[in-house]
């Protein structure tokens, strides 16, 4: 019964860090109808960005994390500007190329810069467990849980209760009619790439400390990721962080109990399964075709 | 320039519109024909893989262009053609038999992936595939008693007539090309059939072509079946290039690579799986000459605009490192499609096109004739 809850706890954490890169995407997906296959890779830039100021320059562990955060933002900005807008309202399989394409350069680049070792940060969280009866937790991984369910918080009610992310919904639904309502569609959609390549630098970091960074860890988790948000229903943000989680918890437990081999493949046996089910994945909207 | 008149619909649907086709593809034939007696042997090798990428291509683009059913998944359907392949060898069945089985066996497979998917649609559909591809890699890797695991299977030499065909001679370029001729030939045949048809329907609206009494379910179906039949065949040719499989070989890297062929190539047009194999394998070759040559032109132009030697040499040494640097080949990659789909959104066939359009209606030639028309109304959510 430990043995469960231990693998439990480690599997949520291990989905939080899932859900928070599958966020990145819904995020993006929700505002633009854009898949972006680069998340994982921004999710690793940002790890970068903050191993280069906390570990190479040795700021403040806080510092260096918004000091990431804020050079990704501006990063993924200069991204959607490059990448993105020209081909904004193309079908959406050239976006997808595209963005396959940004993850390419992105991970090359980086092996190029920081080369292709595992790279450490030290954080407040590195050591330290919390232990309850004879159950052990250590604090990167709570830190993990905690700070999904903050960023998740935080992002629906962005999405659900300002004007900025009505805005978002609205353009999404229709770039031409929201323009006509006169959101600013190119704004926004630039917006939303920065807060989704914050929250990837936010998984970046948390996610140091449990896996190290290097260079194709936004491929490895990218793609672990992708399945999470749908799993969850592609533009969900709960959605993502549950889909995130089952995966975690999937992958962890299967790992235990099952034989060698099962852990790689089992969330994608249970997302084929659900998709099955439910083509639109556990909470995406079922919408009527139109002609 | 000419005027085609057609009067009726088998004037539309001939597979050569004028005999300027027949000569131009015939002369194409023949330079093909006696590319062995011109080329070096790493050249041949390089258009052997041509061939087979292209064939990969042609399958690819029957499912994704004419479809329209993106599948991120293709480098499984390789790899069960290549695992039959060399499955059956040890047992020693004959070549054309084994080629055959491969075929049929990862068509049966692709009509299978191809049930679940008539419920999925753009992004899900991807996914679903990339899962697809994932479970056969992990399958390969685990399935130690037919497969060998990760150790790898060795793949002998093809045995036909009597003959052993060696994997670097010009018999196994001309099978590979017989193959490359056959699969164009034939997908060229069904695409001008009520078949091919009604996969054209299919991509350009479901519901439409539905409401037109297209099963549509049934031709989706077919689709899967037939392009992974086609990537099946690629896979018993690969397999014996390479001699050596192993589960490695058949990452999301490779189907994305196959992606990449399409995507080059241009997605409306066969030519277009031809041209995007040539640029995707030739790539590799290129790069190498750039990465040796292009230090030495470079300190050389240093040189002649009046830097001295020193620092010419200086140069020289920097642009090398740079070259040889690790992952810089992904760098290009990663570019390359992007330039592509920002720039050339019509592949390497619709610059063809264009170019050829340019000189026919010279001056009269309007760049707008190839603009794409932006849809920001639609949400594809809601098709």
């Amino acid at each position: 019964m430990l043995d469960f809850v231990q693998q439990l706890v480690s599997g949520i954490a291990l989905g939080c860090v899932y859900g928070l890169i599958a966020l990145g995407f819904v995020l993006v997906y929700k505002a633009t109808e854009v898949v972006n296959f680069a998340q994982g890779d921004l999710m690793m830039l940002g790890g970068f960005f903050a191993f280069t100021f906390i570990g190479l320059l040795g700021l403040n562990y806080w510092i260096g994390f918004a000091g990431a955060v804020i050079c990704m933002a501006l990063f993924g900005m200069l991204a959607e500007r490059v990448v993105v807008r020209p081909i904004l309202g193309y079908p959406q399989f050239s976006i997808i190329m595209a963005t396959i394409g940004l993850g390419y350069f992105l991970r090359s680049v980086t092996g190029m810069i920081w080369g292709t070792d595992d790279f450490k940060i030290e954080t407040p969280f590195s050591q330290g467990v919390l232990r309850i009866g004879s159950l052990v937790l250590a604090y990167d991984k709570l830190s993990v849980i905690a700070a999904t369910i903050i960023l998740c918080a935080l992002l629906y009610l962005f999405f659900n209760r300002t004007t900025l992310g009505t805005a978002m919904r609205a353009s999404s639904e229709n770039m031409l009619a929201a323009y006509y309502m006169g959101i600013p569609v190119k704004r926004v959609v630039s917006i939303v790439w920065a807060i989704s390549a914050a929250v990837a630098t936010c998984a970046g970091v948390l996610l140091a400390p449990i896996t190290f960074i290097h260079s194709n860890v936004g491929l490895v988790l990218g793609l672990k990721a992708f399945p999470a948000a749908v799993l969850g229903g592609f533009g969900s943000i709960p959605g993502a962080v549950v889909g995130g989680v089952l995966i975690g918890v999937i992958e962890s437990m299967a790992g235990f109990y099952l034989p060698q081999g099962w852990k790689d493949v089992a969330p994608y046996i249970v997302l084929l399964a659900v998709l099955l089910l439910k083509p639109e994945g556990l909470f995406g909207l079922h919408v009527r075709k139109k002609v | 320039m000419r005027f085609l008149f057609k009067t009726d619909y088998e004037d539309d649907i001939r597979l050569f519109p004028h005999s300027g086709y027949i000569y131009t593809y015939g002369l194409l034939l023949a330079v093909l024909l006696i590319a062995p007696y011109l080329l070096s042997s790493y050249l041949m090798s390089q258009l052997v893989f041509v061939c087979i990428y292209a064939t990969v291509g042609v399958g690819l683009m029957i499912l994704t262009g004419f479809t329209g059913q993106a599948s991120l998944g293709h480098a499984a359907f390789l790899a069960i053609g290549a695992y039959t392949a060399a499955y059956l060898q040890q047992y020693n069945v004959p070549f054309p038999v084994y080629f055959l089985a491969a075929g049929l066996l990862t068509g049966v497979v692709g009509a299978l992936v191809g049930f679940p998917a008539l419920r999925l649609q753009g992004i899900y559909l991807v996914i679903a595939t990339i899962s697809f591809a994932f479970i056969v890699e992990e399958i390969l890797a685990r399935w130690e008693s037919v497969t060998h695991g990760n150790e790898g299977m060795r793949v002998k030499t093809i045995q036909l007539l009597g003959n052993s065909v060696s994997r670097d001679g010009p018999v196994f370029y001309y099978l590979c090309l017989a193959v490359l001729v056959l699969t164009i030939v034939g997908t060229l045949n069904l695409l001008r059939s009520p078949t091919g048809r009604a996969f054209v329907a299919i991509r350009d609206s479901e519901t439409a072509a539905r409401s037109m009494g297209i099963n549509v379910a049934l031709y989706k179906v077919k689709s899967f079946a037939i392009s992974a039949a086609i990537t099946g065949f690629a896979g018993v040719l690969f397999a014996h290039k390479l001699s050596f499989i192993s589960p490695e070989m058949f990452t999301l890297q490779l189907s994305i690579e196959f992606i990449i062929v399409i995507l080059i190539g241009g997605t409306f047009s066969l030519h277009g799986a031809v041209l995007g194999a040539i640029f995707l394998v030739m790539i590799d070759p290129f790069l190498t000459y750039l990465k040796d040559d292009m230090p030495g032109v470079i300190a050389g132009v240093a040189a002649t605009f009046g830097a001295g030697t020193e620092r010419a040499a200086h140069i020289q040494d920097a642009v090398a490192a740079f070259a040889s640097a690790n992952g810089l080949k992904g760098a290009i990659y990663g570019i390359i499609i992007v330039v592509f789909v920002l720039f050339e959104p019509l592949g390497l066939y619709g610059r063809w096109l264009k170019i050829k359009l340019f000189f026919q209606l010279f001056p009269l030639y309007k760049r707008a004739t190839f603009k794409r028309q932006k849809i920001y109304v639609k949400s594809e959510r809601n098709r």
